[in-house]
């Protein structure tokens, strides 16, 4: 089982206003910021823990950075991009925490988006198995997964709450047969298998001054 | 032996020859002036008639300006970074126009401390003026302009010519597109700088260096031999060391006490010093030691986010994960302070066991990096 390639883009690119500066963590392969560059016309910024993902992005004429995501974000001041995004990485950062509230600060929207522990399938398979779940979402084993801070969209909206973050836009979804995202409105704590936040970093700053 | 032939299908720019450019008078970083003042430079390729797609090369300690291709027929060793340097090559001849001047205080052709003092008709020595890496731009320059270039496609170099590549993007923004800045520092470790005094301390500890004053006696050869030897330890890795020589011995005989060199990594190091006695003069060896030791971007604009704010070329950073003459987190200080300043910069740190000297060797995910982010740099240039 693979997780599917360009998960989750044609919800993002949708969101992002043209011309607009992104900083991507997590960029892999760089194959999102490139279509928002051709498609948006954004001025791309990456950041990859792969020596690989950072060579194709230098193919793909990105600017890439190689290191840990949350490394170095203190370095950028206040509303730097218009929008970072958190793709499917929020899962694996060592400091979950930490980094959403860097990109409320770097940017005036923090899309993030991840895997939902609590879709129904995976809470299945933990209730009637007794087993750590694995399936298309999440396809690793127990002992070679990345995925250190699992969640659920319920999760994540507390932590929101708790944090202030205001939630723009939710847009939890599963992907169809052919691979293409399905938006799910109804329970998707337990029918959307990812969970899709668009915070606004603007409103917060103004919040918390 | 190449021949002809072997030159010719070796992808290599084939015969080349050294040129000289002359110029009045420098003020160095010091206050003094000097002049006249000859640098040696070789170029490769052709300039188009844009003139958009020349690329500096600045080379490191030991380098010259002899970077590809060969001198004669005969040569067994073809220019210092010829492995990077030709047709088809990262940096394309056949695409681009590319520059390689020895630097001043240099001893491969430019004025330095072994050329001859016009006032006493000897060689200058210690009279040299002190050399800094803005100096060596700064002779640099004048022949870009020689060339009639007026804006480099980018100018790239390791180590100590990462320095000079990162300090000309500061001093003079509107003159580069980009910078290949390779295993290099913003200011050299502590450690960096007490290795380099070991080895100006084997110079000036030779009874032949005589002050610097040994140009019309033997030289300090065993003196330059020891510092040559002592550098290339810091080139190396540990693994790589071990990998090469292991503990291998030519020959092991506890009966005699010779001291005579037994282990293979040690005649390995002596091959090293005495060949590089043959093309490097001593005096500039600590002239250039110095001007790296100096180097120090933190202190010349108060901190590296400063010494960055008025760039205006995109940057190519790379550093070697083995390397721990100028380790990982130098280049990534570098990196913070360009993205924290909205700089483009790409960063990426290349996983491999040679150490500091990787960029020098065939290396592929250098080569294709260098490739991939010249092929944009010149097409988004080319569309302006």
């Amino acid at each position: 089982m693979k997780l599917p390639e360009h998960l989750g883009y044609d919800l993002i690119t949708p969101e992002i206003t043209a011309g607009s500066k992104v900083l991507d963590l997590g960029c892999g392969d760089g194959a999102l910021l490139e279509e928002l560059r051709d498609m948006r016309q954004v001025t791309p910024f990456g950041v990859e823990i792969s020596e690989d993902g950072v060579g194709k992005c230098v193919e793909k004429g990105l600017y890439c950075y190689q290191g840990d995501i949350d490394e170095g974000l203190s370095d950028y001041k206040e509303n730097s991009f218009d929008y970072t995004i958190l793709n499917q990485t929020l899962q694996i950062t060592k400091r979950p925490s930490y980094v959403i509230q860097e990109m409320m600060r770097i940017s005036r929207y923090a899309i993030v988006s991840f895997p939902n522990f609590g879709y129904i399938k995976t809470r299945y398979q933990l209730l009637a198995n007794g087993k750590m779940p694995k399936n298309i979402l999440l396809p690793y084993e127990w002992y070679e997964t990345p995925n250190i801070h699992l969640l659920t969209i319920k999760d994540f909206q507390i932590f929101c709450r708790k944090n202030r973050y205001p939630i723009k836009k939710e847009l939890h979804f599963s992907l169809s047969a052919k691979g293409k995202s399905r938006a799910i409105g109804m329970f998707p704590n337990i029918l959307a298998q990812y969970g899709f936040f668009i915070l606004d970093g603007e409103l917060y700053s103004k919040i918390i001054l | 032996m190449p021949n002809t032939k072997t030159i010719a299908t070796k992808n290599s720019v084939g015969l080349v020859k050294t040129q000289y450019f002359t110029f009045n008078e420098l003020t160095f970083r010091s206050g003094r002036s000097l002049g006249p003042i000859t640098l040696a430079y070789e170029t490769y390729g052709t300039l188009n008639s844009k003139k958009n797609n020349a690329i500096l090369i600045a080379h490191a300690l030991s380098g010259s300006a002899h970077a590809a291709g060969y001198h004669t027929q005969h040569d067994k060793h073809a220019g210092w970074w010829d492995l990077y340097i030709g047709p088809g090559k990262p940096f394309d001849t056949e695409k681009y126009f590319i520059i390689c001047s020895n630097v001043i205080g240099g001893c491969s052709g430019s004025t330095g401390p072994s050329s001859i003092n016009p006032d006493t008709g000897r060689s200058f020595g210690l009279e040299f003026p002190v050399v800094t890496i803005q100096d060596m731009i700064n002779a640099q320059r004048l022949i870009i302009s020689h060339l009639g270039i007026e804006k480099l496609l980018s100018i790239a170099g390791g180590s100590m010519g990462g320095m000079q590549a990162l300090k000309w993007a500061i001093l003079y923004p509107e003159t580069i597109n980009s910078v290949i800045a390779i295993a290099t520092s913003a200011s050299l470790s502590a450690q960096g700088i007490a290795l380099n005094e070991v080895g100006r301390q084997a110079i000036m500890n030779d009874p032949n260096w005589k002050n610097g004053e040994y140009y019309e006696s033997k030289a300090p050869d065993a003196g330059l031999s020891l510092a040559r030897m002592i550098g290339h330890i810091t080139y190396l890795s540990d693994k790589h060391m071990h990998e090469k020589f292991g503990r291998r011995v030519q020959q092991e005989d506890l009966s005699l006490s010779n001291f005579k060199n037994e282990f293979m990594v040690e005649s390995y190091l002596h091959y090293q010093g005495t060949q590089f006695v043959d093309r490097f003069d001593a005096n500039s060896y600590l002239y250039i030691t110095k001007a790296i030791d100096y180097f120090d971007l933190k202190k010349d604009y108060g901190n590296l986010h400063n010494a960055f704010t008025g760039v205006l070329a995109n940057f190519l950073v790379i550093s070697f994960t083995s390397d721990w003459l100028y380790p990982s987190h130098q280049s990534k200080e570098i990196v913070q302070a360009l993205r924290a300043n909205g700089k483009n910069v790409i960063y990426t740190d290349i996983e491999t066991d040679m150490g500091h000297d990787t960029f020098l060797i065939d290396y592929e995910p250098l080569k294709k990096n260098i490739t991939n982010f010249l092929k944009r740099e010149h097409e988004r240039i080319s569309q302006e």
